[in-house]
């Protein structure tokens, strides 16, 4: 499966997103194409890893296009808890550069620092909101200077927002005053 | 026409009650503002896939009710679950039950409390279900709306 590519020709950043729960895969599958990012959403820790081909195991990522960009994932799981999954993707050498963030509805500090100190990005209470993603998105770009693949990501057009703001003027449109005003929080995403 | 704007009157007064009343939060509202011409049911799917965690969980949760002595540890998982679930949509009083139950489950000694909470929370649930079950329906006989306006 080729990467995504925009109108613009450039690559979207793509983010893999690791919940147990359908409920919540579905909306971070959600705010992440809004916000244009391509989603790849599993619902474990032991499927995330086998998708990042950890461990030499056999990668469902063939070519650079289906690269990982930023992982998203849910503290509180089954088996492999995303703190777990943290530290095993901060612990390999092909993985480690991979900015992490962790996603909890519990904002317990200890855990929170835990996480910073093996290395999470960001710490992030659920419900996850749009204007979470779209700070977040910005915040990974920014952080990742120099890199011309970054700088190719931040040219992506992000259409949603030009529709909103092209249908701002019509009575009809269905876009609401707070999501307008959280895009334009940001005018420098797309 | 005058009849399908009533119509909608009476939608959005539906819709504004379930603020009002406490059954639905301001992250209804969000995952409203989701919605757009291209994905004009998300609501509703996101809405549709708790029902079926829930019922999942539900059932998980009235098994692990029978057991003796109660596995609190177990429960409380299921209800942390819940919980998330109930956020992810919205569903204040649901979620406000589960963390009652939670409370009981952590608290670890009081089996008759941790089941009769958990009865009130099923009829919460069932309560909710029903009213966005008919909210749903009435919003696909007749047509989309700009739902997204703030609770008072």
């Amino acid at each position: 499966m080729a990467g995504d590519y925009s109108l613009s020709g450039a690559q979207e950043l793509h983010v893999l997103a690791v919940d147990d729960s359908h409920v919540d895969r579905k909306v971070i599958e959600r705010l992440l194409k809004i916000s244009c990012c391509k989603v790849t959403a599993v619902e474990s820790g032991r499927m995330a890893l086998q998708y990042l081909g950890f461990d030499g195991e056999k990668s469902s990522l063939g070519i650079d296009e289906l690269k990982v960009n930023l992982i998203m994932t849910d503290y509180s799981m089954p088996g492999m808890t995303g703190y777990e999954l943290l530290k095993k993707i901060k612990g390999s050498s092909t993985l480690s550069k991979i900015p992490v963030v962790i996603m909890s509805s519990e904002k317990i500090l200890a855990r929170i620092d835990r996480c910073l100190e093996e290395g999470a990005k960001e710490f992030l209470q659920k419900p996850v909101k749009l204007s979470d993603v779209k700070r977040l998105k910005d915040f990974i770009l920014r952080g990742e200077n120099d890199n011309k693949e970054t700088e190719e990501m931040k040219q992506v057009s992000c259409p949603r927002k030009r529709k909103l703001q092209d249908c701002s003027s019509s009575p009809k449109c269905s876009s609401t005053p707070l999501l307008k005003h959280s895009l334009l929080k940001h005018p420098k995403i797309a | 026409m005058e009849r399908n704007h009533h119509l909608h009157r009476q939608l959005a007064n539906l819709r504004q009650s379930f603020f009002d009343q406490g059954y639905l939060d301001e992250q209804f509202i969000q995952l409203e503002e989701l919605q757009d011409d291209a994905n004009p049911n998300f609501v509703e799917e996101v809405v549709t896939l708790f029902y079926k965690d829930s019922a999942r969980l539900i059932h998980s949760i009235d098994q692990a009710l029978e057991k003796h002595p109660l596995d609190f540890a177990k429960l409380d998982s299921y209800m942390h679950q819940f919980k998330g679930s109930s956020s992810s949509i919205g569903a204040k009083k649901v979620k406000i039950e589960c963390t009652q139950f939670g409370e009981y489950c952590r608290a670890g000694n009081v089996e008759g409390r941790c089941k009769r909470t958990f009865q009130q929370l099923k009829r919460e649930y069932a309560v909710l279900r029903k009213k966005l079950e008919a909210y749903f329906q009435f919003v696909r006989q007749i047509g989309p709306i700009e739902t997204a306006s703030r609770p008072n």
